[in-house]
């Protein structure tokens, strides 16, 4: 099924039902169907046709929700992409995917007009008074009948090397990942949840779609900066159902006089873009033990792959869980044949959820979708080191590249390296994660200056200006020289060891 | 001594979240959250530095953005909370 599908049967089930819920505004079903459908419209008559692609660089809001589901009734492309994303990388994805559209915020106009590669793209601005809220006064687009193979969304994640590369995600993938989910979670209409994930973002993009496949009600905060307002919304909202990331978990612990009773009518918790430390799995438990809370884990490239039955945490210690409904896992050797229980190998994924592969990249397309030796079939392969038990529970190892997750988001090192490499006064730069207590792993810089004034300041503030905030290096290390291989290669893994400090510019 | 509070508020915003960048104008009236110039780590170290520098108690249902979003909210906060 095509997911604005869902919100047509929502709609038509109970149209009088709260849908959204943003800021001091309510849309029920029926007038977000009909403000999608009247936006809808709007992008035809701006130039998008099916299979365009509609880049949305938008805040969590109400707007949000609506720019993604007229983007599908009109039959195109989400293309979603995080507001703090600097002008390199958007004009990086803008190149890549050649948007018919941009809809964005006002405040945003000015990066986006910066851009190249989108200065004749025609755009939709929101604010008061702007394009966007204006084109919600055209007449609805008439339902049309399209195939669920259409494409649905084009999602931006970080590879190794930095470049973007653009997951493509049918409506069948969606709407495959989006069912075995909302049936493990067990969603009803009853549900209330809260996204405060950018929905820019797969997890945060899937709490939109669970709650209108479910018909619930989604509470839309943009923020995660004052936890205690939020959590003051999942008071006043009755929230039932709560998406975080660790980094959010471990902000919840160093509240010092959180009140459980705001958490009164929570029914879960999930948890995914990073494990999450058993410390803040145990800590949540003991603090609500009315609420279950799901460990999960997934990629972009197929939505989710496991989830942890809250039932089976004690007995599964760490353990990401096994494969969520439809969906088949291994732990596979680099001949791709499954290897027993208990041995280290990458994990291989199987389901309908799994994308179609990335736009206009064959080469990276054949690297993460590859046939099984043995049927034939198509996997996607995580690139991320497992143990299964005996029983299927997987258990994180590692990744097999360099990727960096801080605050639950992939920070590709030769990225931000590549920055430090432009900036004046560095001669050599290496990145690497250390552990966080909040963020999971940080972002360190190993720094060969030039310029012996330069300090640790002088750094951040480059990067700053140059990448998202998530990338900015939150340590600067000077150094005389980077650690080498015997070959003489600068090394990350070598970086990523302790070593005295050689020099300091600070 | 609201003037000198900004002042002081401002200062450590751009050392802190801005690395020293002093292009930012900064308005009195900015919302912090809804610009990018603060996240959910920094309003923690923003705290921190207000109950050391201010000698206030920061509860956490004072880390609100009726307190906190703006550089003249802050500082409101900081004299109410000196005041009581």
């Amino acid at each position: 099924m095509r997911i604005e599908q869902y919100l047509r049967q929502s709609a038509a089930r109970d149209g009088a039902k709260t849908a959204i819920v943003a800021g001091d505004l309510r849309l029920s079903y029926h007038r977000f169907l009909d403000l999608s459908a009247r936006m809808a419209t709007t992008l035809r008559a701006g130039g998008v046709a099916r299979g365009d692609r509609v880049l949305i660089l938008l805040d969590n809001g109400w707007q949000a929700a609506v720019a993604v589901l007229a983007t599908w009734l009109a039959g195109a492309v989400i293309c979603p992409v995080n507001p703090s994303t600097k002008a390199p990388r958007l004009s990086q994805i803008a190149a890549d995917c050649t948007p018919a559209l941009v809809i964005t915020e006002a405040r945003l106009e000015r990066l986006v007009a910066g851009v190249a590669e989108l200065a004749d793209t025609p755009r939709l601005a929101t604010g008061e008074a702007g394009s966007f809220e204006a084109g919600l006064n055209a007449a609805p687009l008439p339902a049309e009948d399209l195939p669920d193979s259409d494409l649905a969304a084009l999602i931006y994640t970080s590879g190794s090397t930095g470049v973007p590369k653009g997951v493509m995600l049918a409506h069948d993938n969606m709407d495959a990942a989006a069912r075995s989910i909302a049936f493990y979670l067990e969603n009803t209409a009853a549900d209330t949840l809260l996204v405060v994930l950018p929905m820019s973002f797969g997890y945060g993009l899937n709490q939109l779609v669970t709650a209108i496949l479910t018909g619930a009600t989604l509470v839309i905060e943009k923020s995660f900066a004052f936890p205690q307002a939020v959590f003051e919304r999942i008071r006043d909202e009755r929230v039932t159902g709560f998406a975080l990331v660790p980094a959010m978990a471990a902000m919840m612990m160093q509240a010092r006089d959180l009140d459980p009773a705001l958490f009164a009518n929570l029914r879960y918790i999930t948890s995914a873009a990073a494990p999450l430390p058993p410390a803040h799995l145990d800590w949540l438990r003991a603090f609500l033990p009315h609420v279950r809370v799901f460990c999960m884990y997934g990629q972009t490239e197929c939505t989710r792959i496991a989830y942890l039955p809250p039932g089976e945490i004690e007995a599964r210690r760490g353990s990401v869980g096994i494969a969520i409904p439809g969906v088949r896992t291994e732990v596979v050797d680099e001949a791709g044949v499954a290897v027993p229980p208990g041995t280290v190998g990458e994990l291989v994924v199987t389901g309908a959820n799994v994308m179609r592969g990335y736009w206009r990249n064959e080469a990276a397309t054949r690297k993460a979708l590859r046939p099984d030796p043995r049927t034939g079939a198509m996997r996607l392969h995580t690139g991320d080191l497992f143990i299964a038990d005996a029983d299927g529970y997987l258990t994180f190892v590692s990744r097999t590249d360099d990727i960096i997750k801080s605050r639950g988001e992939k920070v590709a090192p030769k990225a931000v390296e590549d920055v430090l490499h432009r900036m004046p006064g560095i001669a050599e730069a290496l990145v690497v994660g250390v552990p966080h207590d909040v963020l999971g792993q940080a972002v360190k810089a190993l720094v060969v200056a030039s310029d012996t004034a330069l300090t640790e300041r002088d750094v951040m503030r480059f990067c700053a200006q140059n990448l998202e905030d998530h990338m900015v290096p939150k340590i600067v290390e000077f150094r005389q020289s980077l650690p080498r291989t015997d070959s003489g290669k600068a090394s990350r893994r070598l970086a990523a060891e302790p070593a005295p400090i050689t020099g300091s510019n600070a | 001594m609201t003037a000198e509070t900004q002042a002081t508020i401002r200062a450590f915003i751009v050392e802190n979240f801005l690395f020293g960048d002093e292009s930012h104008p900064l308005p009195a009236d900015l919302s912090l959250i809804d610009n990018d110039l603060i996240d959910s780590t920094g309003i923690l170290e923003l705290v921190g530095f207000l109950e050391e520098r201010f000698a206030i108690k920061v509860a956490d249902a004072d880390i609100v953005p009726a307190n906190l979003d703006t550089i003249g909210r802050i500082a409101g906060f900081i004299s109410r909370k000196q005041a009581a």
